[in-house]
């Protein structure tokens, strides 16, 4: 297939049908509207896919937990704002161990904030932003092309592992046009059957999908259950990219638009002959916690660098623990730094640790 | 040979109701129990329970259920039906459910005209929280959070959904009942077979009101709490048709 040129959520929503998702249920939030926009015309031309703008954030993620429950891939999308409404929905389908895909196009807060790119709903999406103490696996593309092949992905691990999954992307990831290539659509039919989705008890006992465990031994046991889940999830699906990290004696580590834009630093500082390597997550949950910690038997300083005031930096600190040191570079707000900004951050760094040889 | 005149329907478990003496809940689950084996969609039927005392009615009914978050029922089943538009999906929602925490979810669920049959139980009180004031509490009630007796100007009117849900252009079928003697009982089967009936014919959007007692919160016995809904609660919220787009005789 061609290249196409695309902006990131239309790449989105493109790749999510490609995967089989049959149901989509959202409400207008800048900036993903797009998202949406480009679903109602695109499941306009199948037959057996539904759009829904729903009257609210809530009632989004309610219909995708309705949808999920009768077996169809389902998504929602939404910015920051939406996606706080959306975390109680998210609570429950984690504790009715329903697929769903979630996208999260950050933009600025707290609060109203603005519509700028950030990466300020890092806490939320990885340390469970809902009650109940659950994991969702959290996805952070870095280009047009790899968002075709994380959503896509994001809906075989769902369904594989019956969990709530969050693309996390932000404003800059959803208007950046890119070429991408598409792979063939999936067929939904030919996905495996889900033995557990309300269909209509035909020939079969009636099903149940809760979250309800009154019984708090029952509870419990759910909880180890979901436990042993997670550790499944953290040992398969942990996912990071290392660019230039061989030689490096600066590690920036970075994810989703940052990583983008310090991938740009670490090339401009290579060519001036600078050793400088960027570890990038692509699962934040699960975060490559072991590949990071590896990474500090060669390279003993860490730059995090993050589009917020220190996030993620606190999962570097617990994965690499004294192993090296830990420097922070962040910009909240919705103000995109420069590759040229970061290459200054990683340069001072070298010359104040003496690495610049 | 003997003839059976009577049984347990199909479409009811032979688990031993939870509820209290005298709530209406029961009845209201056996109806609704008696109406799909009747209209034989036991086995495309799915329900969707709210948080509250009915939450356990997958326990009961023996079709295919999946619980919604407290309010959100409409949602969900929303989100079922249009993903498999040939199940018969109903949602089974409490007043403080339907009208409080989830009113946005209805009156939008009416207004797309979902093709769904919601199952209001409307006795005016939170029931299993304890008894607090629900959105349905008549003026003057006492309960846990109105000490004193709902002050309108301070704790809000008692709301009237289903007029509101009436006003709703994709709703098709609204009729208010209880369940406070054989007669009512009756009558409240009749709705609700109409009501699941109109979703079959994909008309729109059915929603049956069912005044019901709660003897334990309200601190009566059972026969008194049926008195009260007849001599108190039908004068707030008479029962009848409040819409019926078919205008058959029901």
């Amino acid at each position: 297939m061609a290249k196409q040129l695309m902006c990131g959520s239309h790449v989105i929503a493109e790749a999510a049908t490609r995967a089989g998702c049959r149901f989509y249920a959202g409400y207008p939030i800048t900036p993903q509207n797009e998202l949406p926009e480009y679903m109602s015309r695109r499941f306009a031309q199948i037959e057996d896919a539904t759009f829904v703008q729903a009257e609210s954030e809530l009632a989004a993620i309610n219909m995708v937990m309705g949808a999920s429950m009768a077996g169809v891939r389902a998504m929602t999308s939404s910015s920051s704002p939406g996606i706080s409404l959306k975390q109680e929905g998210i609570s429950y389908i984690a504790g009715m161990e329903l697929p769903a895909v979630v996208v999260n196009i950050m933009r600025g807060g707290p609060g109203l904030g603005n519509i700028a790119p950030t990466q300020q709903d890092y806490f939320q999406a990885t340390k469970g932003g809902g009650h109940g103490g659950y994991h969702t696996i959290v996805f952070a593309p870095h280009s047009g092309q790899e968002l075709v092949t994380l959503t896509m992905k994001a809906f075989d691990l769902a369904d594989a592992y019956r969990t709530p999954i969050i693309l996390l992307g932000d404003g800059l990831m959803g208007q950046m046009m890119e070429p991408v290539i598409f792979p063939d659509p999936i067929d939904p039919a030919t996905l495996p059957q889900k033995d557990w989705a309300l269909d209509g008890a035909r020939g079969r006992d009636s099903r149940l999908v809760a979250s309800l465990h009154l019984d708090p031994v029952e509870m419990e046991e759910f909880n180890w259950k979901l436990a042993r889940k997670y550790d499944a999830i953290c040992e398969r699906e942990t996912e990071h990219e290392s660019y230039l990290l061989d030689d490096a004696v600066v590690g920036v580590v970075a994810f989703g638009t940052a990583a983008r834009i310090a991938k740009g630093a670490v090339k401009r500082l290579r060519e001036s002959g600078l050793k400088a390597g960027l570890f990038r997550p692509i699962t934040l949950w699960p975060f490559p916690a072991k590949a990071l910690r590896t990474l500090t038997r060669t390279i003993k300083h860490l730059l995090v660098f993050e589009m917020n005031f220190g996030q993620m930096v606190e999962d570097v600190k617990v994965s690499v623990g004294e192993t090296a040191t830990v420097h922070f570079h962040g910009r909240p707000g919705g103000v995109v730094s420069t590759p040229h900004e970061i290459a200054g951050v990683i340069t001072k760094l070298m010359y104040r640790y003496n690495l610049a040889k | 040979m003997a003839k059976q005149i009577f049984k347990r329907p199909e479409a009811l478990t032979e688990h031993i109701f939870h509820y209290c003496p005298g709530c209406g809940h029961s009845i209201i689950h056996r109806l609704i129990a008696e109406v799909i084996d009747e209209l034989g969609i036991r086995e495309k039927t799915v329900g969707v329970p709210p948080a509250g005392c009915a939450v356990l009615a997958y326990n009961y009914l023996d079709v295919d259920m999946g619980e919604a978050p407290h309010g959100r029922a409409m949602a969900v089943a929303t989100g079922i039906k249009r993903a498999r538009p040939h199940l018969v999906v109903f949602t089974y929602q409490g007043d403080g459910d339907i009208a409080a925490i989830g009113t946005a979810e209805s009156v939008h669920a009416a207004n797309r005209g979902e093709r769904l049959t919601a199952i209001f139980v409307n006795n005016g009180v939170y029931g299993m929280t304890g008894g607090q004031m629900a959105p349905t509490t008549l003026v003057g009630q006492t309960t846990t959070t109105t000490p004193g007796g709902r002050l309108p100007l301070r704790d809000g009117f008692p709301l009237d959904l289903s007029q509101m849900l009436a006003v709703a252009a994709g709703s098709v079928y609204i009729e208010r009942t209880s369940v406070t003697s054989p007669k009512h009982v009756l009558k409240t089967k009749k709705a609700i077979k109409k009501a699941f009936q109109m979703q079959m014919d994909d008309l729109g959007f059915a929603l049956v009101e069912i005044l019901s007692q709660c003897p334990t919160n309200w601190k009566l016995s059972p026969i008194e709490a049926c008195r009260r809904v007849e001599d108190e609660v039908m004068k707030s919220y008479p029962l009848g048709v409040i819409k019926d787009t078919t205008q058959t005789s029901n």
